[in-house]
């Protein structure tokens, strides 16, 4: 366990503190990029390029974008005037948010007896990424790729206009 | 004496470097590459901006800049300075925090972009493996940091010029990624260092540069429109829009912060027009054999110059594009038209060697390109020209 590990670990978790605790949803919505940004310099730590720059990608550039946009077309997302910068929930919150890290943990747990128990530090290229996504894996890429497209093509109709609704 | 040109910034690193003690060469080595990135680059920065601002004049018959030094070419450091001094105004209701961090991000952003590109032959600062996935992720991030401007900013024009700069930049970044996937496809590699030596081949002293291949060109042509979109450039300048649409995300930005936004579009056009160079004009390797002896780097800063001056040229011929127009020509023109060269591209790779490839992936491009246009032409009706108003 590195500095840089414990750096970047410390950030991480601040930031996820951050989220939960904040009182404006923006801020917590800037918070979780943060913990995005945290995560993917993690897997960067661990020699896992691929990983780590399509966390970037995904997740900071368009996960965090989608979020902030539906927090400010959902509700106001202007500052509560009443002072203080932590959430008068923030108990609620926290309990929230260590119970789901408690049921996630668990089941990683639970998982690892079910696992081939491997030595070796596996050395993964992008390459190697690829050849098993269009070798080995390439129908459940594909059927991914068929239920997102049905995704779309629903989340378009339903914010289509209705016909002689348009201007 | 001419290899010792080429690498002329190495074997001065080497030099520098060499004077420290052994187990610090490394890491020194390193900071010096990043010191020369963030020295060029805004270096050129001030040289694209005068180079704007004359050829611009120029295009519209007025003189441009002419006041400081001789042909005004000292107006970018005037400039500096007056931003440097320049009051720095935070609104009242403004969220400080994310109001300040907002331009530092863009710019820090910006200029991570510019570690994988190959400025020259063995100069790049990290050769990495996934090198055009980083530079992606970089140029994803910078909506975040437009976002924060805008929203911290307390201010409706801003944020609604925010929401439209970011809508934008994520209808533009599809294509940007599809157009280049294609040449990914053709090198094997995410490597940008491999992509460039890829193209280093000639035959008959010609470069087998990506672009003089029929999907390379579609694919430049498509790259070329969705880095435009991208860096916020006029056709597609309506993310700030002055004279029409209060500016946009850095309307409540003065001093040397709004000075920050300007630099980090800036430095966004140049790397953007960096990749670009990379991918399908060959990077640093000279166009014709016979100039190999000159300098590669030169070849590289020539060539983004060159672009930049398009750029410059296409701001000073077409008008803006209409918000719902710029949408519809992202998702209804620009995407189909990558996809569709991704299949050529697939065709080209497995009809093997020889010149069919080019006669049949040349004519389904040209034949899809030339009906689309005169499919969608058809619509149009040229008559005498006709206004309408806002009601």
């Amino acid at each position: 366990m590195s500095f840089v590990f414990w750096l970047l670990s410390a950030i991480t978790v601040a930031g996820g503190l951050a989220a939960v605790l904040l009182k404006n949803l923006v801020h917590c919505a800037l918070a979780l990029t943060v913990v995005f940004t945290g995560l993917a310099l993690l897997f960067l730590q661990l020699d896992a390029q691929f990983a780590g720059f399509a966390q970037i990608l995904v997740y900071v550039g368009a996960v965090a974008i989608l979020v902030v946009f539906a927090i400010l077309l959902t509700r106001s997302s202007e500052t509560p005037k009443d002072g203080g910068v932590f959430s008068r929930t923030w108990m609620a919150g926290l309990v929230i948010a260590a119970a789901v890290f408690a049921v996630l943990g668990w089941a990683v747990l639970q998982s690892e007896a079910g696992l081939p128990h491997e030595t070796a530090v596996p050395n993964v290229t992008v390459q190697e990424i690829g050849n098993a996504l269009m070798g080995r894996y390439v129908l459940p890429l594909e059927i991914v790729a068929l239920l997102l497209t049905a995704a779309m093509i629903g989340a378009v109709i339903v914010a289509m206009h209705e016909k002689g609704d348009a201007k | 004496m001419l290899e010792k040109a080429d690498q002329i910034f190495l074997l001065l690193r080497d030099w520098l470097v060499g004077y420290l003690p052994p187990g610090w060469r490394a890491a020194a080595g390193a900071v010096l590459g990043v010191i020369g990135i963030v020295a060029v680059f805004p270096g050129l920065f001030a040289i694209a901006v005068l180079m704007e601002r004359k050829g611009l004049g120029r295009m519209q018959n007025r003189l441009g800049p002419n006041r400081v030094g001789p042909f005004g070419i000292l107006q970018p450091i005037a400039d500096a300075i007056k931003s440097l001094t320049k009051e720095d105004i935070v609104p009242t209701n403004a969220d400080a925090v994310v109001h300040f961090l907002a331009p530092v991000f863009l710019v820090v952003v910006a200029f991570m972009g510019f570690a994988v590109l190959p400025v020259g032959r063995n100069m790049v600062l990290v050769n990495m493996d996934a090198g055009l996935l980083f530079y992606f992720a970089m140029g994803a991030s910078t909506e975040v940091s437009i976002f924060m401007a805008g929203w911290s900013s307390r201010n409706k024009y801003s944020l609604l010029g925010a929401m439209r700069a970011v809508a934008q930049m994520i209808s533009y970044e599809v294509p940007l990624l599809l157009s280049s996937v294609v040449i990914v496809m053709m090198t094997g590699s995410l490597s940008l260092v491999k992509i460039v030596e890829a193209q280093n081949q000639y035959t008959w002293g010609l470069p087998h540069w990506y672009i003089f291949t029929p999907w390379g060109c579609a694919a430049f042509i498509m790259y070329a429109v969705a880095a435009t979109a991208e860096t916020n450039r006029s056709p597609f300048d309506l993310p700030e829009g002055e004279s029409e649409l209060v500016a946009g995300y850095f309307t409540e930005y003065s001093g040397f912060k709004f000075a920050l936004f300007f630099l980090g579009e800036y430095l966004g056009m140049l790397s953007i027009s960096g990749l670009g160079t990379t991918l399908f004009l060959g990077g640093w390797s000279a166009p014709l054999a016979v100039l190999n002896w000159v300098p590669s780097w030169i070849w590289f800063f020539s060539k983004i110059m060159l672009s930049i001056s398009v750029l410059i040229w296409v701001r000073g011929t077409l008008p803006r594009l209409r918000q719902d127009q710029l949408m519809n020509f992202a998702w209804k023109f620009v995407l189909p038209m990558t996809l569709l060269n991704l299949m050529v591209a697939a065709l080209w790779r497995f009809m093997g060697d020889g010149w069919a490839r080019w006669v049949v992936c040349s004519a389904i491009l040209l034949l899809v390109y030339v009906g689309a246009g005169r499919i969608g032409m058809r619509r149009e009706h040229f008559g005498p020209r006709t206004y309408r108003y806002a009601e």
